[in-house]
């Protein structure tokens, strides 16, 4: 094969440049669903036989983020989104494929190599009701993960540092002695930030940070991360489902289907012209406030299950240009002339 | 006459805290065949709405006052057998989670039979039929099969198609949809609203959809109503209200949403959050957050931390708010004066 990967590619395109703060490259995460050895044993035609059944969650993803950049990856529930987040943060471990930052591989390091990291790599998460510990007051909440990557800092100075946060982030600096429960949705997902913002990262991984919110209280959230980002030259890696946040958060987005990156492309040219069937057809889904916009595209079929992924291209069950070749051949992602990659055969033969 | 017609609604929950009112003044009609949204964000009381049109508000939650009138009768006052002549057959409810609607040891064909039998002098065979029927209505690819099978057999858009079919099963004057896709994926959320609206259309059934998405209202509804701490703050053709909210709230709700904006531009938030309906501010529940509590001259509009605001006509559009009727005196009083 003569095929480069996006990330290949990438390095063909710019070599002198510097490398991503983040690059992954043929990742993959499978999920047992058959438990343990024991429970793996069935009885077939008087043998004992070992069954076993995967999800296959993400299936190599290639990606790089650029300093700076607020990459969004977006797709459907099930699409393996949330995975990509976790398995880059290292709260799960990848089943093959590469994880580097800043130019390091980082998916092999013990948790001890792993610590300084942490501090660079920061995460927010989408449930802002069951990511704060009921238990510890907002102060302890903000207080821990400096202690822990500053051991040597005073208590004066955790303390400074905790207020600094807690005004970046417009929480009063007398709720500190409160608890999560007193405090609304939206508060709650600001002091998630604050959290993630205490140690000064300079990589957030946010899963969904504002499903949960109320749409007057989305804007409050999306603000502050547009602002911190701005403060203090943060990149983000924006995991949703919500198109029309990525419109207005993403410098870039990366499409998701089944495990499978299908379009990434910089966030005007993705919604201007989108490439992918499966892109197009998520964009004419959102719901849109004017009346005169055409008639979604409406795709037929269920997702199918990633235990049984479909050959070829996941995509064909529902893609109104699939052809034989779509069922038989996995596309790659490729490079187009108007800088984006698509993985699409329709898109390679010139037929979309 | 219209169909439904629901005056000075007042829905309270009676907490151990205190008495709670979740809805007060709240009223709308709905003709046969059209379709109205009810918007407003979690805690708003667009479910309560939806449930006490129905009678399904649990204890301690009860109605208190004002009057529900379906095709000239009063479903505030009827007892259980007569709400249940009403209870699916006339007026049919689709829910959030498809998964918690259905039972789930039960097969789809069970569940529908069952339901047409509860209503209609009906034989097992021929409820089977008409169940069959309405599963091709909805789009079901092989019907049949799917009279057979359990819930947990079907993807979630499917089974919101399955709920959708048992809606429409004994063919109801008005669904109340209760945030039906906010559940699904957009995709499959597209091809729901989209089949919803169009049997709607077909059959001639009031619907009324509650939602927090204004993108889904404006795709799907004729009028809206938008709802804030427990009242109706503003409602009239939705075209009309999307294209030109009056109530600085729905304003804000709009100019919140990203696809207002310049992409990457700071969003228009509306500060603070919705308040706790057991501590309502006085006069307009609104005004801690609204930004027009001070006129452009800097003085302070009094009226609005003080009476709670009637409602004032806009248009086609009634709003509750000091601030628009303020507005709509000022434009009206030259006029008056030419006329003099």
């Amino acid at each position: 094969m003569t095929t480069l990967t996006e990330a290949q590619a990438q390095h063909v395109a710019s070599p002198g440049s510097p490398p991503p703060l983040l690059e992954v490259r043929g990742l993959r995460k499978r999920f047992s669903l058959s438990g343990d050895f024991l429970d793996q044993l069935r009885f077939k035609g008087g043998r004992l036989v070992r069954h076993r059944e995967f999800v296959h969650a993400i299936n190599g993803v290639d990606l790089a983020i650029q300093r700076g950049e607020a990459l969004c990856v977006v797709g459907e529930s099930g699409c393996g989104k949330s995975t990509v987040a976790r398995t880059v943060m290292g709260l799960i471990s990848p089943s093959a494929g590469e994880i580097r930052y800043a130019g390091e591989r980082i998916d092999r390091l013990s948790p001890k190599a792993l610590l300084p990291y942490r501090k660079r790599m920061q995460m927010i998460f989408q449930n802002p009701y069951a990511s704060l510990n009921p238990r510890m007051t907002i102060q302890q909440t903000l207080e821990e993960p400096i202690r822990l990557h500053h051991p040597d800092w005073d208590r004066r100075r955790v303390r400074d540092k905790v207020t600094e946060v807690m005004a970046a982030v417009g929480i009063e600096p007398d709720w500190g002695g409160r608890f999560g429960h007193e405090f609304s949705g939206g508060q709650r997902q600001r002091i998630a930030i604050a959290r993630a913002l205490a140690v000064d990262p300079e990589f957030i991984v946010a899963d969904e940070p504002i499903s949960a919110l109320d749409v007057s209280i989305q804007a409050q959230v999306l603000n502050l991360l547009m602002d911190a980002q701005r403060e203090r030259d943060l990149t983000y890696l924006f995991i949703t489902h919500d198109l029309a946040v990525v419109e207005h958060f993403g410098t870039r987005v990366a499409v998701m289907y089944l495990g499978t990156v299908c379009e990434v492309a910089t966030t005007a040219t993705l919604f201007a012209t989108p490439r992918h069937p499966y892109t197009q057809a998520l964009l004419s889904a959102i719901p849109r406030l004017e009346d005169d916009r055409p008639q979604p595209i409406r795709l037929t079929g269920e997702v199918p299950t990633p235990v049984n992924l479909p050959s070829g291209c996941v995509f064909h069950g529902r893609c109104p240009h699939a052809e034989p070749r779509c069922r038989r051949e996995v596309p790659v992602l490729r490079p187009q002339a108007d800088g984006s990659r698509v993985a699409c055969h329709a898109v390679e033969e010139g037929r979309l | 006459m219209a169909l439904l017609e629901v005056r000075d609604l007042d829905v309270r929950f009676a907490l151990r805290q205190g008495e709670v009112r979740a809805l007060r003044d709240v009223n709308f009609t709905l003709d046969r065949g059209e379709r109205l949204g009810i918007v407003g964000e979690s805690g708003a009381g667009k479910s309560v709405v939806a449930f006490s049109l129905l009678n399904l508000i649990a204890r301690p939650g009860h109605i208190a006052g004002g009057s529900i009138r379906f095709d000239g009768q009063e479903l505030t006052g009827l007892g259980e057998r007569g709400l249940r002549r009403i209870r699916g057959n006339r007026i049919s409810m689709i829910f959030q989670d498809p998964l918690m609607t259905l039972n789930p040891v039960l097969s789809i064909g069970e569940q529908m039979v069952e339901c047409l039998k509860a209503h209609r002098r009906i034989s097992r065979r021929e409820a089977r039929t008409v169940a069959l029927h309405k599963l091709q209505q909805v789009q079901i690819p092989s019907p049949a099969t799917r009279l057979d099978q359990y819930p947990h057999e079907l993807s979630g858009g499917m089974r919101q198609r399955v709920i959708i079919a048992i809606a429409l099963l004994l063919d109801p004057d008005i669904i109340i949809a209760d945030e039906p896709t906010t559940a699904l994926d957009v995709t499959i959320q597209a091809e729901i609203m989209a089949l919803l609206r169009e049997l709607c259309e077909k059959h001639n059934v009031g619907l009324i959809l509650i939602t927090h998405d204004l993108g889904v209202v404006s795709q799907v509804t004729q009028r809206m109503l938008v709802m804030y701490a427990g009242r109706v703050i503003e409602q009239g053709p939705t075209r009309e209200i999307i294209n030109d909210p009056q109530h600085p709230y729905t304003q804000g709700l709009m100019n919140a949403l990203p696809q207002m904006a310049t992409p990457g531009s700071h969003l228009n938030q509306i500060r603070g959050s919705m308040p706790s309906l057991s501590q309502l501010p006085p006069g307009c529940a609104f005004h801690p957050r609204c930004d027009f509590m001070h006129r452009a001259d800097g003085s302070a509009r009094h009226a609005c931390a003080e009476r709670v605001p009637d409602f004032v006509a806009s248009g086609n559009c009634r709003v509750a708010c000091h601030m628009v009727a303020e507005m709509l005196a000022l434009d009206a009083r030259p006029a008056e004066e030419e006329a003099r």
